[in-house]
């Protein structure tokens, strides 16, 4: 769906070239919710405006549904742009129109639908993000949670086939993040849309995204599905963004191994894995004792996962490593 | 009735008041030709004075620097030398130097650069996230302009609007220099050159008055359009 060949992106400030895009590729496919994840000026604000060209690449080639957008015009531009939907950390909403006003905007721009046409879509509209009554206000009166739902409804409008949210979240409150994600997940299925996001909190990526892409100073330092980035990171920068997610401190969770006997395991589950009685008939098989020193059990997207620290002690160590080899989980000796 | 009509006589004996109608009606109409051209001179400029200005969305650095270098040749110059200087223009315009139309074309060309300004301010002041959302639904240029810049900069516009007028108003008092009329007029000749303070207070009473209906009426549009 979204293509990157070798696109690259640096600012010219006093005659000197500053990359904020290092040469990247990168694959999105159709209907996938793909997250980007970085510190502020890691690049993934200009990567995420390449896409719709609010950047101009300085190299590399853009392909989106096969067709090459850094060749485009200045007219294919706009047409092209008017199949992806943008949604923005501060909403970005016109104060001097209704939510309604709001919502028809991208509509009488593209001037395609007749008046009574673009009030249906716009009453639709307004009814999938759930502001029906709000149709009439302005955007002062609304909530956060509220103007970002107005933004994702404004978004849609045109029948996108691409969302790109820009820190959508960042402003909001954990209950409405959650609510606003929730919405995203729902119209991600419902519209087969492929939604492109950036954040940089982990916890988005965890709840909504498929896949994942890390980055730092401009470079993609790690890429994948976000059960695997999340569960087995490669790279510091995604291990420090896991940790703060987790809010686990690596060093001191080794201070304390310090003063544990026996052998310690870190055991990875995920999916129905997560639920089988692993531990247990591990234990009574071999004779071995287990102590858990730390663990979480929670949902990537959809799929449970399951991650525990053990210690070992006593009974036949080598069979009960055999065992959990051997089994549909991912084990690590720490020790 | 006629008890108040010798009062006012014998408080303000130089006043005439069918005069003092006159120029009320001349300051209204220099007021309103003057603001009307104003605007649709002023509004258009001060947008491509936005748009080709550093940093904005058709930045022409040299267009930008002579619309700037006019305008600031235009604000520097006093209204009073600026009045003078204009009167071939002005025949050429309007057939004659004298009277409201007279009084007109340098009003405007003295309004005009400092209303450009104020709206390229009041445009500056609209959100850059407004633009790029508007730039992400593929609109053109034209209509990021009109559906989302003059919009969103409208209650600035407004203020912009209710400033010019004002300073209209203190301009007209000077055009009675160059025969323009007016009650400004009124009051340099009558209240100044012949020393009758009576239709000085008069006139400058009324000023007053029209400036604070001015202020205020403006003051209430730029409120009405605030939805923030």
């Amino acid at each position: 769906m979204i293509n990157f060949h070798q696109v690259r992106k640096a600012y010219r400030v006093n005659g000197q070239d500053i990359p904020a895009l290092q040469p990247s590729d990168l694959q999105i496919a159709r209907g996938e919710v793909f997250g980007i994840i970085g510190h502020s000026g890691a690049g993934k604000s200009t990567l995420l405006r390449l896409i719709n060209r609010l950047e101009e690449p300085s190299g590399g080639r853009i392909q989106i549904d096969g067709e090459d957008v850094t060749a485009l015009d200045a007219a294919g531009l706009r047409r092209f742009r008017q199949r992806v939907g943008m949604i923005f950390q501060h909403f970005n909403l016109l104060s001097s129109k209704t939510v309604a006003a709001n919502v028809a905007l991208p509509l009488k721009l593209a001037g395609v639908l007749s008046r009574s046409a673009m009030e249906t879509r716009v009453a639709e509209l307004l009814a999938r993000v759930g502001l029906s009554e709000h149709a009439n206000k302005y955007p002062a009166q609304l909530s956060g949670g509220q103007k970002q739902r107005v933004g994702i409804a404004r978004a849609l409008a045109t029948e996108p086939k691409i969302l790109l949210c820009d820190e959508a979240t960042s402003a909001l409150d954990p209950q409405t993040t959650a609510s606003v994600l929730q919405l995203l997940a729902q119209i991600n299925r419902e519209l087969n849309l492929t939604i492109v996001l950036i954040t940089h909190e982990m916890d988005v990526i965890r709840r909504v995204c498929d896949r994942v892409a890390v980055m730092d100073a401009g470079v993609i330092v790690e890429m994948g599905s976000v059960a695997d980035v999340f569960l087995h990171p490669q790279h510091a920068t995604t291990r420090r963004f896991v940790q703060e997610a987790e809010q686990v401190d690596e060093g001191e969770l080794h201070d304390d191994f310090a003063h544990v006997a026996g052998r310690i395991l870190r055991l990875t589950f995920q999916g129905q894995a997560t639920y089988a009685p692993l531990l247990g008939s591990v234990a009574r098989e071999t004779g071995v004792d287990y102590s858990i020193l730390a663990g979480r059990i929670d949902h990537i997207k959809d799929t449970p996962y399951g991650q525990l620290t053990l210690a070992l002690t006593g009974g036949d160590l080598d069979a009960a490593l055999a065992r959990l080899k051997a089994a549909d989980v991912h084990l690590e000796v720490l020790r | 009735m006629d008890a108040l009509t010798r009062l006012l006589h014998s408080l303000l004996p130089n006043v005439d008041w069918a005069e003092i109608g006159y120029a009320s009606l001349d300051t209204l109409s220099m007021l309103g030709g003057s603001l009307l051209f104003t605007v649709i001179l002023g509004l258009p400029l001060g947008v491509l004075l936005f748009l080709t200005g550093p940093r904005q969305m058709f930045e022409q650095k040299a267009l930008y620097g002579v619309l700037s270098l006019l305008v600031n040749i235009l604000r520097s110059v006093p209204f009073v030398i600026l009045l003078i200087v204009m009167i071939p223009f002005t025949v050429l315009v309007t057939g004659t130097s004298l009277g409201v139309a007279g009084a007109i074309p340098p009003l405007v060309v003295g309004a005009t650069p400092f209303f450009a300004r104020l709206v390229e301010t009041a445009l500056r002041e609209v959100d850059r996230g407004i633009i790029e959302a508007t730039q992400a639904m593929g609109a053109s240029t034209r209509q990021i302009v009109v559906n989302a810049l003059l919009p969103e900069a409208l209650p600035g516009i407004f203020a912009a609007v209710t400033v010019t007028a004002i300073t209209l108003v203190s301009y007209t008092a000077m055009s009675g220099l160059i025969g323009g009329g007016g009650l400004g007029d009124l009051a340099v000749r009558y209240g100044y050159q012949r020393y009758q303070p009576d239709v000085m207070l008069v006139t400058v009473v009324l000023l007053l008055v029209l400036v604070q209906i001015l202020q205020s009426a403006g003051d209430k549009l730029v409120v009405h359009f605030s939805r923030k």
